[in-house]
C-alpha cells in the first residue's frame, strides 16, 4: 500500500514568487521523513505539492516532477482530486468538520468515495479509530460532535479521518504544534505505529520530535527573507542530529540559529 | 441592517475563537468612558425592546374594541364588512394570500439566492465575483413601486403561458385551479416578483457567511479528495446554514410585509367571491389590504378592524422568527 515518493528538480511558485527551489529527493515507503527548517523555508509548501493542495492557493504551481512509485501525479490526465484520495493530509490545527459527529467525520472520506453500506462504514470507522488510538475514548459517543473532543483527541480524529480512506502516503503539517506535551506524545506514538503501513512525511519545528519519530530528516533553509527555500541536506535522522555534513544543519539542529 | 424580523446573519457569526461575538468579558473598569459607553449601549438595547413592546401594545389596544364587536370569527371568516353594523370581518383570505405568496417567493428565492452566493464566493473568478455581487446588491436598490409596475406591465403578461401550462397539467389540484383572474395579476405573479425583491437579501447575507468559511474546513474537505461541489457540501454549506436561515428569515420578513408592489400587481377580489386555494387567484395580503383602504380609517371601529389585521401580520413575522431561532439553536450544539 505504501508508495515511494520521488521529487525531481522541483520548483514551487505562488504567482511570480518562487517559494521552493530545486528540490530533488526520494522518500522510501514505510518510513517517516521529517522536514525541518526555519519558518518560511518552504517545508509546508513542499509538503502541499505532494497532494497538490498548493493549487488551492491562487497562483500555486510547480515546475519539475513528483512521482508516486512510477506515477507522475502532475501528468496532464491526472485529476488532483484523485491524487488527494491516495495522499492523505493532517493539518497544523485539528480541523474536524464541526457539523459532523465523530463517526461521520471518520466516514466523510469514505462517503466521498461513494461507500454507502452502513455496516461496512461502521466497520471501517471502528478500524480507523482503533488505528488512531482513539476508539476506546470515543466508542460510547460516536454520534456526538467531533468538535467536543480535546485538541489531542481532535487531531487523532483527523488522523483517523485521513487513514480511513486507506491512503498510500500520509502528510502531516506540524500536527502537534497546537497540542500539549501529553497529546503530542500520543500522536508521536501513533506515527511510529502507522509507519508500518504508510509512507509518512511530517513537518515539525520540534527538533526532539524529529529525532524521536523520523527515520530520515530533510533540512531546508532560505538564503534570505523573500528568497526561495532550498533543501540543504537530507540523511538518516541519527546522522543529521549527530554528525551532519553541512555546517548550517549542525547550527540549526543544535539551536545555534533559527 | 434594519429589518422587521430582527434576525440578522451577523448575530450568528462566530467570533475568531468560535464563541458568539457579543459576550461580555466583565472587563468593566468603572471609568467614566466605560460607564458612559455601557450606559448608552444598554439604553439603545432597552429602547429597541420598548419600541417593539409599544408597537404590540398599540396594535392590541386599537384592535381589541373592534374585535369585541366582530360578529363573525376573526380568524376563519372570509367576509370583510367594516362599514355596516353589525361589524363583520375575518382575515382568512388575507392570511392565505399573504402566506401563499411569501411561501412561493421563498421557494424560488432561497435556492436561487444560495446558488448565486455560492457562485460568487466559490466558483466565479476574482474579476467577476465583485461586479456580480454589486449587481445583485443593486436589485435591492430598485424601489418597490418600480417592481410593481414592471411586474404588472412587463413581466405579468409573460406568465400567461406558464399559467396555462400549469393549469393544464395540475389543474386537478386546488392550488393550480383556474380562478378566472388575468395572469398578470395573480398570486403567482406577485410571488415571482417578491422573490426577485427578496433575492438580494438572501444572496448578500449568504455570500457573507460562505465567504467566511474557515480555510481549515475547506482544506480538510479538499485534502480528503473532495471535488469542488463535494467540498461545498461538506464544508461551506454546513458552516453557512445558520446564516442562510437568518437570511431567509430577513427575506421572508420583506416578502410578508411588502405593500406597494403587491398592491399594484394583485387584483383585489369583489366581496363575496367564493373561496379558492389557487395560486392563480387574486386577493389581498394584509399589507396591501390595509394600504388599499388607508383612506377609510374614519371611525375608530373601522381603523380597529384594520389594526387587527396588522396585528396578525405582526404576530406572523414574530412566529416565523421564533421558529427560525429554534432551528438555529438546535444546531448550535454541533457548531461550537
Amino acid at each position: 500500500m505504501a508508495k515511494r515518493i520521488d521529487l525531481k528538480d522541483l520548483n514551487v511558485f505562488y504567482g511570480a514568487f518562487k517559494a521552493v527551489e530545486d528540490v530533488t529527493m526520494t522518500v522510501e515507503p514505510r518510513s517517516v521523513t521529517a522536514f525541518i527548517g526555519p519558518s518560511g523555508c518552504g517545508k509546508s509548501t513542499l509538503l502541499r505539492t505532494l497532494n497538490r493542495m498548493h493549487e488551492v492557493i491562487p497562483g500555486g504551481r510547480i515546475e519539475g516532477s513528483v512521482h508516486l512509485d512510477d506515477d507522475d501525479i502532475y501528468a496532464a490526465n491526472v485529476d488532483p482530486v484523485a491524487v488527494r484520495r491516495t495522499v492523505g493530509m493532517v493539518f497544523q490545527r485539528p480541523n474536524p468538520f464541526p457539523t459532523m459527529s465523530i463517526a461521520d467525520n471518520v466516514a466523510a472520506g469514505l462517503r466521498l468515495n461513494g461507500l454507502k453500506n452502513k455496516k461496512v462504514l461502521a466497520e471501517k470507522v471502528e478500524a480507523s479509530l482503533r488505528s488512531a488510538n482513539l476508539w476506546n475514548e470515543v466508542k460510547d459517543r460516536l454520534s456526538k460532535p467531533g468538535a467536543g473532543l480535546s485538541g489531542g483527541q481532535q487531531q487523532r480524529l483527523c488522523i483517523a479521518r485521513a487513514i480511513a480512506v486507506e491512503p498510500q502516503v500520509l502528510l502531516m503539517d506540524e500536527p502537534c504544534s497546537a497540542l500539549d506535551p501529553i497529546s503530542t506524545l500520543a500522536i508521536e506514538d501513533l506515527v511510529t505505529e502507522l509507519k508500518s503501513t504508510y509512507t509518512i512525511l511530517i513537518v515539525t519545528h520540534n527538533m526532539q520530535q524529529a529525532a524521536r519519530v523520523s527515520d530520515r530528516t530533510a533540512f531546508f533553509n532560505l538564503a534570505a527573507t523573500g528568497k526561495a527555500g532550498r533543501l540543504i541536506e537530507m540523511d538518516d535522522t541519527q546522522k543529521m542530529f549527530s554528525n551532519p555534513t553541512q555546517r548550517t544543519t549542525e547550527d540549526y539542529v543544535s539551536g545555534r540559529f533559527g | 441592517m434594519p429589518s422587521i424580523t430582527g434576525v440578522s446573519a451577523v448575530d450568528e457569526l462566530p467570533g475568531p475563537e468560535g464563541h458568539g461575538p457579543l459576550q461580555g468579558d466583565r472587563a468593566s473598569t468603572g471609568q467614566l468612558g466605560d460607564r458612559l459607553f455601557s450606559g448608552t449601549a444598554r439604553g439603545a438595547g432597552l429602547l429597541v425592546i420598548a419600541l417593539v413592546s409599544m408597537i404590540a401594545v398599540f396594535l392590541l389596544s386599537q384592535a381589541l374594541p373592534a374585535l369585541a364587536k366582530d360578529k363573525v370569527s376573526f380568524l376563519t371568516s372570509t367576509q370583510w364588512d367594516v362599514d355596516g353594523t353589525p361589524l363583520q370581518f375575518g382575515i382568512a383570505n388575507m392570511l392565505w394570500v399573504t402566506v401563499l405568496s411569501s411561501a412561493i417567493a421563498m421557494l424560488i428565492a432561497v435556492p436561487f439566492g444560495v446558488g448565486v452566493a455560492l457562485f460568487i464566493t466559490q466558483y466565479a473568478p476574482a474579476w467577476l465575483s465583485r461586479p456580480a455581487a454589486t449587481l445583485v446588491d443593486l436589485l435591492a436598490a430598485v424601489p418597490s413601486i418600480v417592481y410593481g409596475l414592471w411586474g404588472l406591465q412587463v413581466f405579468g403578461p409573460h406568465m400567461a403561458g406558464v399559467q396555462a401550462d400549469l393549469e393544464r397539467l395540475f389543474g386537478w389540484f386546488p392550488l393550480f385551479k383556474d380562478a378566472g383572474v388575468g395572469a398578470a395579476s395573480t398570486i403567482l405573479t406577485v410571488a415571482v416578483v417578491l422573490s426577485i425583491m427578496v433575492l438580494p437579501i438572501v444572496t448578500a447575507l449568504s455570500r457573507e457567511v460562505f465567504a467566511q468559511t474557515p480555510s481549515s474546513h475547506t482544506d480538510a474537505a479538499l485534502a480528503l479528495g473532495a471535488t469542488r461541489w463535494e467540498m461545498i457540501r461538506t464544508a461551506v454549506l454546513p458552516f453557512g446554514k445558520q446564516g442562510v436561515i437568518s437570511a431567509s428569515m430577513l427575506g421572508l420578513g420583506r416578502a410578508l410585509g411588502e405593500t406597494v408592489a403587491v398592491m399594484i400587481i394583485l387584483s383585489a377580489l369583489a366581496d363575496g367571491t367564493s373561496w379558492s386555494w389557487s395560486m392563480f387567484n387574486g386577493g389581498e395580503t394584509f399589507a396591501s389590504k390595509i394600504a388599499n383602504n388607508a383612506a377609510e380609517f374614519d371611525s375608530p371601529q373601522k381603523a380597529g378592524a384594520f389594526m387587527a389585521a396588522g396585528l396578525v401580520l405582526f404576530l406572523l413575522t414574530f412566529v416565523v422568527n421564533v421558529i427560525a431561532r429554534i432551528v438555529i439553536e438546535r444546531q448550535k450544539a454541533f457548531t461550537e
